[in-house]
C-alpha cells in the first residue's frame, strides 16, 4: 500500500513563498506526473515528500501515517535524481546495495536483491564498473536500480531524462513506463517537458507559482482544461487564443464576435455568462483546417510554414493581427504573406472567462 | 615539389620552435647545472673557510665524514618525524576544519578568512610569535594558562624541543590545507549527498563513503606539495631552538647550515647538500608515483 496524502502544504524561502498550499492525493499504483514551467515549485514539491526540504506548514501522511518531520531515509521512499548522483568511487553493484550495506541487511538477500534488479534493468553485465565508465542512460538505469533494490513505497523522478539525448530520451521514456507496469509501483515524477507527462500519466498535476491549477488523466486535461494556463501549458504547438464578445447565450450554445468581426457559435452549455462580457476563445491547432479563401469562417494572412514530415504548423495571423497557429497535413504548402480561409471545429473549442477560467465544455465532448 | 615545400617549411618552423624556446631551456639548465656542478665538486675538495688556501682533491671523504657526523643519523630521523607529524595534524585537521566550516553559518566568510591568514605570516615572523608570545616559560600565554589552572608552566622549547616545532610548523601549514580542501569541497556534488540521505546515510557515512574519497586527490596534492617544502625546513628552528638542545631539532637543512656556516666548511656541507638532494629525490620518487596513481585512479 502506498497512498500519499498531501494538505495544506507551504513552503517558503525568507519573503519567497514557493509552495503556497497544496492539497494532493496520491492513490496507490499510480503513475502521478507534476507538471509546470521552471520555478513553479514543482521540484521543491517533490524535495519536501522526499524530505529533503522542511515544510513551513502543511502535512504529509503515507498511509495514514504522518511523515512530514520524518528523516529522508525513514520515509520508504527512493528518489532518482536528475544528475543521477551515482556515488562516483563505488561500483554499480555497491552503488545499488549502498542503503541495503548501511541498513545491515545481509550480505545473501543483498546480491539476490541487486541481482534481480540488475537483471530487470539489464546492468548485470556492468555491476563491477564505476558511474564514469557507464554511458548517460546506463548511469540513469544505475540510477532507478539503486531505488528499485530498496523496494520503496514510492518512487519519485526529479526530471530524470532531461540530461539524456532525445533518442535515448524516447527510449528511457518507454522503459520507465514498462517499470511502472511491472512492478506495480506507485511513482512521482516531476517534468517540465509536456510529452513525457502526457505519456507516462495515469494522473497529472500541472503547478504554476505555487500552486496546483488542475489535476487529472492526461487526456481530460487535454480535452478539458480548467484555465487558460492549463490550455496553454499542454499541447505542441501551442494552442491559439482570440479575444471575443458574447453575443447571446443560448440553453445549449454560446453565440460570439471575434475582434475581427467574425461570428461563430459554440456549442458550448454555460449559465455563467452574460451578453456583451468579454471572453477568450481557445483553439487548438488541429481544431482549425485551411479551406478556400470564401467558404471559411475568416480569413487569415500567412507568416511561417514549419513542415515536421509529418504535419506542417502553419502560423497565421488574423485580420485584427492575433496569432493563430494551425496544424496540417504534411502536402499543404502555403507561402508567407498568402491570405486563405480557415474553418473552425467549433465542437472542439474552448472559452474562457476574463479571470481565465473556463465557462464550460463543449456538448458533444461532454459525453 | 608541393610537399618538398611543406617539407621544407615545417622543418624550418621546427628549427625555428627549437631555437626560440632555447634561451629559457639553456637559461633552466644552467640555473640547475651550474650549482649543482658546483656542489658536486666542493663535496670532493677538502674545502674549509679557515683554511682556504688548502684545496686537494679528497674523494669521498666528505662524504663518509658527513654520514658520520654525530649529527646526521638524528638529522635524518628528525627530518623524517618532522615532515611526518605535520603531514599528519595538517592533512587530519584540516579535512575536518574544511568540512567543519563548509556547512553555512553565521560569519562563514569571517572564519574562513582567520582560518587561511596565517599561511601569510613569514615563518620567522610566526616562529618569533610562537617563540616570546606563546611558548615562553615566563611570559607566554601558554604558562599564565597553566598558571592559572594552577599547574607549573612547561618551557617547551627546553622540554619538548621537537613537538614544538612540529606545532609551530602545522599551525604555519595547516591553512595551505585548509585552503586547498575547502575548495575541493565545493566541488562536492549535492545531489550525491542527498541521495546518501535517502539511502539512510549518517553524517560518518557520509564523510566516508562521500566526502572523503572526494578528497583524496587535493589529499595528495596536499601532501605532496607540504613533502617538497617541509623537507627544507629551516628558518623556524633557526629562530626557535637553533638544532637543539643538542642534536634534538636538528634536521637536514639546519646540519648543513651548520656545516658550512659555524664550522665554515663548505666541503662538508656540499657533501650534506647532495646527500639531501638523494634523500629529496627518493621521497619525489615515491610521492610522484603514489600522486601520479591517485590522479589517474579518479577520472
Amino acid at each position: 500500500m502506498a497512498n500519499l496524502k498531501i494538505t495544506q502544504l507551504r513552503k517558503a524561502y525568507g519573503d519567497v513563498e514557493i509552495l503556497k498550499g497544496i492539497d494532493l492525493d496520491i492513490n496507490d499504483h499510480e503513475f502521478v506526473v507534476f507538471v509546470g514551467p521552471s520555478g513553479c515549485g514543482k521540484s521543491t514539491l517533490l524535495r519536501t515528500i522526499a524530505g529533503l526540504e522542511d515544510v513551513n506548514s502543511g502535512h504529509i501522511y503515507l498511509d495514514e501515517h504522518e511523515i512530514t518531520e520524518l528523516a529522508p531515509a525513514k520515509r520508504d521512499l527512493a528518489m532518482v535524481f536528475q544528475s543521477y548522483a551515482l556515488y562516483p568511487h563505488m561500483t554499480v553493484r555497491k552503488n545499488m546495495s549502498f542503503a541495503l550495506d548501511l541498513a545491515g541487511v545481509d550480505k545473501h538477500s543483498i546480491d539476490e536483491k541487486v541481482k534481480a534488479a540488475a537483471d530487470i534493468l539489464e546492468l548485470t553485465l556492468l555491476l563491477d564498473r564505476k558511474p564514469k565508465d557507464l554511458s548517460g542512460g546506463q548511469r540513469q538505469r544505475v540510477a532507478i536500480g539503486r531505488s528499485i533494490v530498496r523496494n520503496p513505497k514510492i518512487f519519485l523522478f526529479d526530471e530524470p531524462l532531461s540530461n539524456l539525448d532525445a533518442a535515448l530520451r524516447v527510449q528511457m521514456r518507454l522503459e520507465l513506463a514498462r517499470l511502472h507496469r511491472d512492478l506495480r509501483a506507485t511513482m512521482i515524477y516531476v517534468t517540465h517537458d509536456q510529452v513525457e507527462a502526457m505519456t507516462l500519466a495515469d494522473k497529472v498535476v500541472v503547478l504554476n507559482q505555487g500552486q496546483i491549477e488542475q489535476v487529472g488523466a492526461p487526456i481530460e486535461l487535454y480535452e478539458r482544461p480548467k484555465n487558460m494556463f492549463v490550455a496553454g501549458f499542454l499541447g505542441m504547438p501551442r494552442m491559439s487564443f482570440l479575444d471575443a464578445k458574447v453575443k447571446d447565450v443560448h440553453s445549449q450554445s454560446v453565440d460570439i464576435e471575434l475582434n475581427n468581426g467574425t461570428s461563430l457559435s459554440l456549442p458550448i452549455a454555460t449559465q455563467n455568462l452574460k451578453s456583451q462580457s468579454h471572453v477568450t476563445l481557445g483553439i487548438r491547432p488541429e481544431h482549425i483546417n485551411l479551406c478556400e479563401k470564401e467558404s471559411g469562417d475568416m480569413q487569415v494572412t500567412f507568416d511561417v510554414a514549419e513542415h515536421l514530415g509529418s504535419d506542417t504548423y502553419c502560423y497565421a495571423k488574423t485580420h485584427s493581427g492575433e496569432s493563430l497557429t494551425i496544424r496540417e497535413n504534411s502536402e499543404t504548402n502555403v507561402s508567407a504573406g498568402e491570405s486563405l480561409g480557415v474553418r473552425i471545429n467549433t465542437a472542439k473549442c474552448h472559452l474562457f472567462d476574463q479571470q481565465g477560467n473556463a465557462v464550460g465544455y463543449a456538448v458533444d465532448t461532454e459525453q | 615539389m608541393s610537399s618538398h615545400v611543406s617539407n621544407h617549411a615545417k622543418n624550418s618552423t621546427h628549427w625555428m620552435s627549437r631555437l626560440l624556446v632555447m634561451p629559457s631551456v639553456s637559461m633552466l639548465l644552467l640555473w640547475m647545472i651550474i650549482p649543482l656542478a658546483m656542489t658536486l665538486y666542493f663535496s670532493t675538495i677538502q674545502y674549509n673557510l679557515l683554511y682556504p688556501e688548502d684545496n686537494a682533491f679528497v674523494g669521498f671523504e666528505n662524504y663518509s665524514y658527513f654520514i658520520e657526523d654525530p649529527g646526521f643519523w638524528p638529522g635524518i630521523s628528525n627530518t623524517l618525524i618532522l615532515v611526518g607529524s605535520v603531514l599528519l595534524i595538517t592533512v587530519v585537521l584540516g579535512t575536518l576544519i574544511s568540512v567543519l566550516v563548509n556547512t553555512p553559518f553565521w560569519g562563514q566568510g569571517i572564519v574562513r578568512i582567520l582560518l587561511i591568514s596565517p599561511f601569510f605570516i613569514m615563518p620567522t615572523v610566526n616562529a618569533l610569535v610562537w617563540k616570546n608570545l606563546l611558548l615562553h616559560p615566563v611570559s607566554g600565554v601558554f604558562a599564565h594558562v597553566w598558571r592559572f589552572f594552577g599547574a607549573e608552566p612547561v618551557d617547551w622549547f627546553a622540554q619538548y624541543p621537537l613537538f614544538s616545532i612540529i606545532m609551530i610548523v602545522s599551525w604555519q601549514w595547516l591553512p595551505f590545507a585548509i585552503l586547498l580542501l575547502m575548495t575541493a569541497l565545493q566541488s562536492l556534488d549535492q545531489e550525491q549527498q542527498e541521495a546518501a540521505r535517502l539511502d539512510g546515510a549518517g553524517i560518518w557515512s557520509i564523510f566516508y563513503h562521500l566526502t572523503l574519497p572526494h578528497l583524496a586527490r587535493p589529499i595528495t596534492v596536499v601532501i605532496m606539495i607540504e613533502t617538497i617544502f617541509l623537507l627544507s625546513l629551516f628558518a623556524e628552528i633557526f629562530t626557535t631552538t637553533g638544532g637543539g638542545p643538542g642534536y634534538e631539532t636538528t634536521n637536514l637543512a639546519y646540519l648543513i647550515y651548520d656545516q658550512a656556516l659555524l664550522q665554515y666548511d663548505v666541503g662538508m656541507a656540499s657533501a650534506g647538500g647532495v646527500v639531501a638532494v638523494v634523500l629529496a629525490n627518493i621521497a619525489a620518487f615515491f610521492l610522484i608515483r603514489a600522486v601520479g596513481k591517485s590522479l589517474t585512479d579518479h577520472k
